[in-house]
């Protein structure tokens, strides 16, 4: 069960700050929890685990596909692996080592790839992906969870120690803008509808879900009634919110932090045409590479606004 | 029924592993001949004793564990696992059989007595490493046994996983190099030069030796004595042939994966045959392995 904030603003701690602390509690009654990194502690904020278990701490400097086969090899030892990279080289990178030593040899391992999209900001077109979630997601069996905030990155990493197979969880770093009420749970492969709408449903993921709940404000002063879902888990993708919010309102617009292709547009609108085809427009990166600038730059750079959000909702409905 | 531990003669224990996987392959009429003939031996001497296992328990969590990462020579360590008493020999016929238990390449989820899931070549030593860190954080004296290939260390990740095992000390960990000098398209020195192998596992820290890969004792005493060294990882580079022991494959060039008749194979079983009584009245004559 979820509850959501009143008002929706930058909330004090950093997802990594969250992410760090709950491993570190859960690591205290769970002697099993392995984390590993690629020379990049100092970004994810792993820097007190690695102080406080060192034993369970991995560093494997900067080779990626290293550290994925051996949290395959920790996972076949009955451990619980979490590594991180950046989003561009936990994924890209390593889609081999992902798909045979984990995914197709069936071991139970934890991705975590940080610094998704524009979050990338400075690191440019070399760091800033867009193609994560979409490299990924034609791995049999593998779920793809993009965290909203940091109250779901405490929940569902806590799940997570519990759970066999892959995970791939694309996170934004540092402040993002909080959603949901401390306490919330959530239900890897169920959508949370946030608000409810009659004339359009959109469906987001990351920090597109502020800019959609921004945008239902906007079309509301327009008269248009907007549904807006957080699509956290990308795969599987949650095919029933998907088939209902096509038979009540008729039309859908997505929006990711990430390229369109192969992205939460691709899995929605796979769903919807073999559920109930209706219009789906997309708002996302536009099949385009990364560049350096601010993220507020780079948002307005790739059209990843509350604005763009209502301008493909009024062109879903017109296509009704 | 567990055939290896009633023989105790390293030299028949190969010669068996190679007949039964030349007759397993057989069955098919294609494979990979060459990588599997070349690690028949290292097989007999991990599986006789040096290897903590129990067929009877595949899943047994204190036994070691050997990551094939030449994931190809599948059908010699499949031959190895049935005498050992894995499995029955009769289930060797589902070799590359749709819908069966023994693929072309490693499969732990689907072949009793397998540890790791391998066929693309370089991820093994990662899952190796990953594994023996694990039983090192379980406390556990275990050792993990890895197999690479020669051509397999033209991947860059098997030197991300070298790297790692020095720094971090891993010391239960022992990796063979089968040095057959023949990969997919030709021979090692021209599709790929690979310099001193020895050497080059040294410089980065590990103990290394070249042993004649085709000769059981020599494997033994490079095995135990690897095991006595607790904090630094060992490698043994295995001076073998490709296609070793099978006539129509030893010293031919494209013998990675071969096409062959069965009148081919049918000679070759029966060269081997020959090879087996041999080492078989070498042991009775107190002359064996």
């Amino acid at each position: 069960m979820f509850t959501i904030k009143e008002t929706f603003e930058k909330t004090p701690n950093m997802m990594r700050e969250v992410y760090c602390d709950t491993l570190m509690a859960m690591a205290k009654d769970n002697e099993d929890i392995v984390v590993l990194d690629s020379d990049l502690i100092s970004s994810s904020g792993m820097k007190p685990f690695f102080k406080a278990y060192p034993d369970r701490a991995i560093q494997c400097g900067v080779a990626e596909a290293n550290m994925i086969g051996i949290a395959s090899g920790l996972s076949a030892m009955g451990k619980v692996p979490f590594a991180h990279s950046f989003g561009c080289f936990a994924s890209r990178r390593v889609v081999d080592q992902i798909m045979i030593s984990a995914a197709y040899a069936q071991q139970n391992v934890r991705i975590l790839g940080t610094d998704p999209g524009v979050t990338a900001a400075y690191n440019g077109g070399t760091h800033m992906p867009f193609e994560d979630m979409g490299v990924l997601r034609s791995i049999p069996e593998i779920t793809l969870i993009e965290f909203t905030d940091p109250v779901m990155v405490e929940n569902i990493v806590r799940q997570l120690a519990g759970l066999r197979g892959v995970y791939y969880l694309r996170m934004a770093r540092k402040n993002v803008i909080g959603i949901y009420g401390e306490g919330s749970t959530f239900d890897i492969g169920k959508a949370n509808m946030l608000a409810d709408g009659k004339d359009v449903s959109i469906i987001a993921s990351g920090i597109m879900v502020a800019e959609a709940l921004k945008a239902a404000d906007l079309l509301k002063a327009d008269g248009v009634s907007a549904r807006v879902v957080d699509m956290f888990t990308w795969k599987p993708v949650d095919a029933e919110m998907v088939e209902h919010c096509a038979k009540t309102t008729g039309a859908i617009v997505t929006a990711e932090n990430h390229n369109i292709i192969g992205g939460l547009g691709s899995a929605v609108a796979e769903a919807a045409v073999q559920k109930c085809p209706v219009p789906v427009e997309m708002v996302g990166v536009k099949d385009r590479f990364g560049q350096v600038g601010t993220e507020d730059f780079l948002r307005a750079e790739y059209n990843l606004t509350a604005a763009a959000i209502v301008e493909a909702a009024k062109k879903a409905i017109s296509r009704k | 029924m567990d055939l290896i531990k009633e023989t105790k003669d390293l030299g028949v224990i190969a010669e068996t592993i190679r007949l039964l996987t030349l007759e397993t392959l057989g069955n098919l009429g294609f494979g990979h001949v060459g990588g599997a003939m070349s690690i028949v031996e290292t097989l007999a001497v991990l599986y006789s004793g040096e290897l903590k296992c129990d067929p009877s328990n595949p899943g047994w969590e204190q036994r070691d564990r050997l990551v094939m990462s030449k994931g190809h020579a599948g059908p010699a360590l499949y031959a190895t696992l049935a005498l050992r008493g894995y499995f029955p020999k009769e289930m060797l016929v589902e070799l590359n059989q749709g819908g069966g238990r023994l693929p072309s390449h490693c499969d732990m989820n689907k072949t009793p007595g397998v540890d790791m899931t391998t066929g693309s070549l370089g991820q093994g030593i990662s899952s190796a490493i990953g594994i023996a860190l694990g039983a090192r954080l379980n406390k556990a004296d275990n050792t993990t046994y890895l197999v690479m290939g020669d051509g397999e260390l033209d991947e860059g990740q098997v030197w991300e996983g070298v790297m790692f095992a020095s720094h971090h000390k891993l010391g239960g960990l022992i990796a063979f190099v089968d040095w057959n000098k023949q990969q997919l398209d030709g021979y090692t020195e021209d599709v790929m030069k690979l310099g001193n192998i020895e050497d080059k596992f040294k410089s980065f820290g590990w103990q290394a030796v070249t042993v004649n890969g085709h000769d059981p004792k020599a494997i033994k005493a490079a095995v135990e004595a690897a095991k006595a060294i607790k904090d630094v990882p060992s490698a043994i580079i295995l001076d073998t042939k490709k296609g070793y022991g099978c006539n129509f494959a030893e010293d031919v060039e494209a013998n990675h994966h071969m096409n062959f008749t069965k009148e081919q194979m049918d000679g070759a079983i029966e060269v081997q045959k020959k090879r087996l009584e041999e080492a078989k009245q070498a042991a009775n004559n107190g002359k064996g392995v």
